[in-house]
């Protein structure tokens, strides 16, 4: 029988990391005790990053060096995509310029909607890109707030070239209901974690884990990493315990470093273990939500391929610590701040345009000259060289993955940016092309002619009048 | 080649507006004021009009997309009348529609009336507006201070100077304009400033401060037209000024997306420049220019102008400046009606606005800002940003 599995991964974690000190301190006056309990630091996503663009983050890691043409599947999981009704997956897919011949579903309603999406990537036959994303609203003050962390994971799925061999799967599914949000709420709801520990983590849990080891025939102890996202270090020591699973494969659940990334931390922790395993290692990844999914992986011979991909360990690695709590409210949509004139702008979205341009605007697709060879952004009808100016003669080319550098820059505190300054500049890309772009990640960041920049797909601009919001590519700071 | 305009036509009346915040009068009140002045010194019938071009580039607000504006505010006899819009060379490019109509024959006297009433948007800058359905989507929401403070950035690197003795130069440029505009009745801001305030204001746009920043104000500007044949038969023969050229060029977009641009200059003012100088019959700008009035938006733009215009050598105009060369006393001055920065920027006036101080300047009319006989002066605007842009260069002198 074919063998498939995980074949590439990439991993986005948002730089800014918030401490959780910083959110504690701000509720003292509510709850004293809770600065000596903050640990740690949480990751949040920017202004402009929702779960689809850093699904896009992710999945273009994974993406690399993958032949994009035989990818024939894109699932997107996430409890917190953009849009309730429009394909998340179909931007993701044309951002990432995947064919148009492509299966692409989105998958949510629940934290287990990453292991889902992964299952059914493995086991659709054919080569699959699955992503899971979360940037989740949580309750100033409440528990969530703190817990929670955005980011993304992604993985190419196939039958060769192995990263780590897919073994089995298990489900259980229990309406059992630890938290909720209905569809119109902002927040979900939290039920008593006492509870939720006894009735729900310490009993289907397990039922799944013993569940996929009997199927796989695979004893506990023969597990090296076990991955376990819902319950605390505590709880997952006990369902270790009653899996005849060693407490020593217990991983990190990188709370400290990023904190839960919802539907997207199986994956994120996943693709975490992956990076750092060996080959021959069994993983088994649990994921909780309505019953429990459980997964269960064999660690490829080719695994330490995992270094040519951007995944979560170089992600976290890219940390930028934070204490601006009020700014993680404005990112978050959790203050409504004052803004100002100019951000009453109409920023209506003439669709028929976009739908026309699109291959620019969300492919960064620009122009080749076939007759004199430059490189240009928007692609036009007529050549952009002065010496040139041929008719019709450029091809599409992709502008996303060049490399690229500052050519000139401003940081502007008069145009309206919900993190001000507004930094933008001239961006020049290697092999031709110059594009004016917004810079992102470059908070106390010495800009300078020829810093270098990778693009970012982001939120280019909010229509708070008609609930839309569109996406262009941005220019990143390279992290140090 | 194009036999060019020069000394086709003639300038027989102006008028302009103080220029400021206008909150007791709109823009057709604006017009009148303009307008009057304009009739009263051409001393004709207004009825003697018999075409007109109107500059407006951003007020929609309170007037329309088109000429009726103009003709209804004034009520001029249903006569031939033309909206043009042209970014911040709009007032420019209403004159430049005026002295062809009469080149042509197409109009006997015409007149170019540019106007904007920017403090009614309720903006503090330049109000937000759309770059255009696909634009929108992929070019960020710059400013105006934002693009082109990176002509400094751009600037200083190639030039290898540090952007403290950039800012020093920039801070000249508008010391400089604030003395120049405590002279003139007519500007927005008459209050004198010291570098070190300059240098040491608020910043916008880095490395631009406010003081880097020309001002927004409300205000109208106006010339009348007609043939040098036509003021002699109407017995206007006294110190006539007369159109030596008018050139507008406009980027193609490889400022934008080819290489061949660094970002330290404004490729289309030095076309214009070129073109502008050929149809004057001007050989050497450095003699041949007494004054000149440029687009001074933002200081780094009056500075690298000074280069792009070949009156100061490459990498040379900021030495140039620091050196006194463009002050009211200096070679060439420049702006000596305090220019953009202390007239603020009403963007369909602002073009017929210098070209009113050079006319002025020319008949010896300015008063206590009057240069030594001055006969010939050059007016520039650059509408846009740096990478994409409009730029006028209009030259009149003693006919």
């Amino acid at each position: 029988m074919t063998k498939r599995g995980i074949v590439s991964l990439g991993g986005y974690i948002p730089r800014q990391r918030l401490s959780r000190k910083a959110i504690a301190e701000a509720y003292s006056w509510l709850r004293p005790g809770g600065v000596s309990n903050a640990k740690g630091k949480r990751a949040i996503a920017s202004y402009d990053e929702d779960a689809l663009t850093m699904a896009v983050e992710a999945a273009n890691n994974a993406l690399r060096d993958v032949p994009l043409d035989k990818v024939r599947k894109l699932f997107f999981a996430s409890t917190s995509m953009p849009f309730s009704d429009r394909q998340n997956a179909a931007v993701i897919a044309e951002a990432l310029s995947l064919p148009r011949n492509l299966f692409c579903a989105d998958i949510g309603g629940s934290l287990k909607s990453g292991l889902s999406a992964l299952r059914q990537a493995l086991e659709s036959g054919e080569n699959a890109v699955v992503v899971a994303a979360e940037k989740r609203a949580a309750k100033p003050a409440s528990a969530q707030e703190m817990s929670f962390g955005d980011g993304a994971a992604a993985f190419g799925v196939g039958d060769s070239e192995l990263l780590a061999e897919y073994l089995g799967a298990y489900s259980v599914s229990v309406d059992m209901t630890d938290h909720y949000r209905e569809r119109d709420s902002k927040y979900g709801y939290y039920l008593e974690d006492r509870w939720i520990r006894d009735e729900g983590y310490l009993k289907l849990i397990p039922e799944s884990i013993a569940g996929l080891l009997k199927q796989a025939g695979v004893a506990g102890g023969a597990i090296d990493h076990v991955v376990m996202v819902g319950p605390d270090l505590s709880a997952r020591k006990k369902i270790s315990s009653q899996c005849d699973l060693s407490v020593n494969a217990l991983g990190d659940d990188l709370y400290d470093v990023c904190g839960d990334t919802g539907s997207a931390h199986p994956l994120v922790l996943l693709a975490y273990t992956i990076e750092n395993a060996s080959p021959g290692q069994l993983i088994l990844v649990s994921g909780f939500a309505q019953g429990c999914e459980s997964m269960l992986f064999r660690v490829a011979d080719d695994v330490g391929r995992c270094k040519n991909y951007s995944g979560i360990t170089n992600s976290l690695a890219q940390a930028k610590p934070s204490d601006d709590y009020v700014r993680y409210l404005s990112f978050s949509n959790a203050l409504d701040l004052d803004w100002g004139i100019r951000a009453e702008r109409d920023n209506r979205t003439a669709h028929s345009v976009f739908y026309r341009k699109r291959d620019a605007v969300t492919s960064f697709m620009g122009g080749h000259c076939t007759l004199c060879n430059t490189k240009q952004f928007p692609q036009s009808r007529v050549c952009v060289n002065p010496d040139c100016r041929a008719l019709d003669t450029q091809v599409a080319e992709p502008f996303k993955d060049k490399k690229s550098y500052v050519k000139s820059f401003t940081k502007d505190w008069l145009a309206h940016c919900y993190n001000p300054p507004f930094v933008y500049g001239n961006v020049e890309f290697e092999g031709g092309g110059f594009v004016m772009m917004e810079i992102v990640e470059a908070e106390d960041q010495e800009l300078g002619v020829g810093t270098p920049l990778k693009m970012t797909f982001r939120i280019k601009d909010r229509d708070a009048q008609r609930a839309y919001h569109r996406y262009f590519w941005k220019a990143a700071v390279v992290a140090e | 080649m194009a036999s060019g305009i020069r000394d086709k036509v003639v300038i027989i009346g102006m008028g302009c507006t103080p220029f400021g915040e206008h909150w007791d009068k709109g823009a057709d009140d604006l017009i009148v004021d303009a307008f009057e002045e304009a009739v009263a010194d051409a001393n004709i019938d207004r009825d003697q009009i018999d075409a007109a071009w109107f500059g407006l580039s951003h007020d929609e607000q309170s007037l329309s997309k088109s000429a009726i504006s103009l003709v209804q505010a004034l009520r001029l006899p249903n006569i031939s009348a033309t909206r043009v819009e042209n970014l911040c060379a709009t007032g420019s490019e209403a004159l430049r529609g005026a002295i062809y109509a009469v080149a042509a024959g197409g109009s006997d006297i015409a007149l170019a009336l540019g106007v904007e009433k920017l403090k009614d948007t309720g903006y503090g800058g330049l109000p937000e507006r759309t770059k255009g359905t696909f634009d929108d989507m992929w070019y960020p929401n710059v400013t105006a201070p934002g693009s082109f403070a990176q002509l400094a950035i751009a600037y200083a690197e190639k030039h290898g100077i540090s952007m403290d003795q950039l800012k020093e130069a920039m801070a000249h440029v508008s010391w400089k304009s604030h003395e120049n505009g405590v002279r003139n009745p007519k500007a927005h801001l008459r209050k004198t400033l010291s570098k070190e305030s300059i240098v040491r204001a608020p910043m916008i746009s880095y490395p631009l401060g406010l003081f880097d920043c020309c001002g927004v104000s409300d205000g109208s500007a106006c010339a009348i037209v007609t043939t040098p044949e036509n003021a002699e038969r109407m017995g206007l023969t006294g110190n006539l000024v007369s159109v030596k050229a008018s050139q507008i060029a406009v980027s193609n977009g490889s400022e934008m997306s080819f290489g061949a641009w660094d970002g330290s200059y404004t490729q289309t003012t030095r076309i214009a420049a070129q073109r502008a100088y050929a149809e004057a019959g001007i050989a050497n700008p450095r003699e041949e220019l007494d004054l000149i009035e440029v687009h001074d938006c933002f200081s780094i733009t009056e500075l690298v102008v000074m280069e792009d215009l070949g009156l100061s050598d490459e990498g040379r105009a900021w030495r140039d400046i620091l050196a006194g060369r463009y002050d009211r006393d200096g070679d060439i001055p420049c702006n000596v009606d305090g220019g953009l920065k202390c007239f603020g920027h009403p963007i369909g006036a602002s073009g017929l606005r210098m070209v009113y101080e050079l006319y002025q300047q020319i008949q010896g009319r300015a008063g206590e800002r009057q240069l030594v006989n001055p006969k010939q002066g050059l007016s520039h605007n650059l509408g846009g940003f740096p990478n994409r842009n409009v730029c006028s260069i209009t030259v009149v002198g003693q006919y």
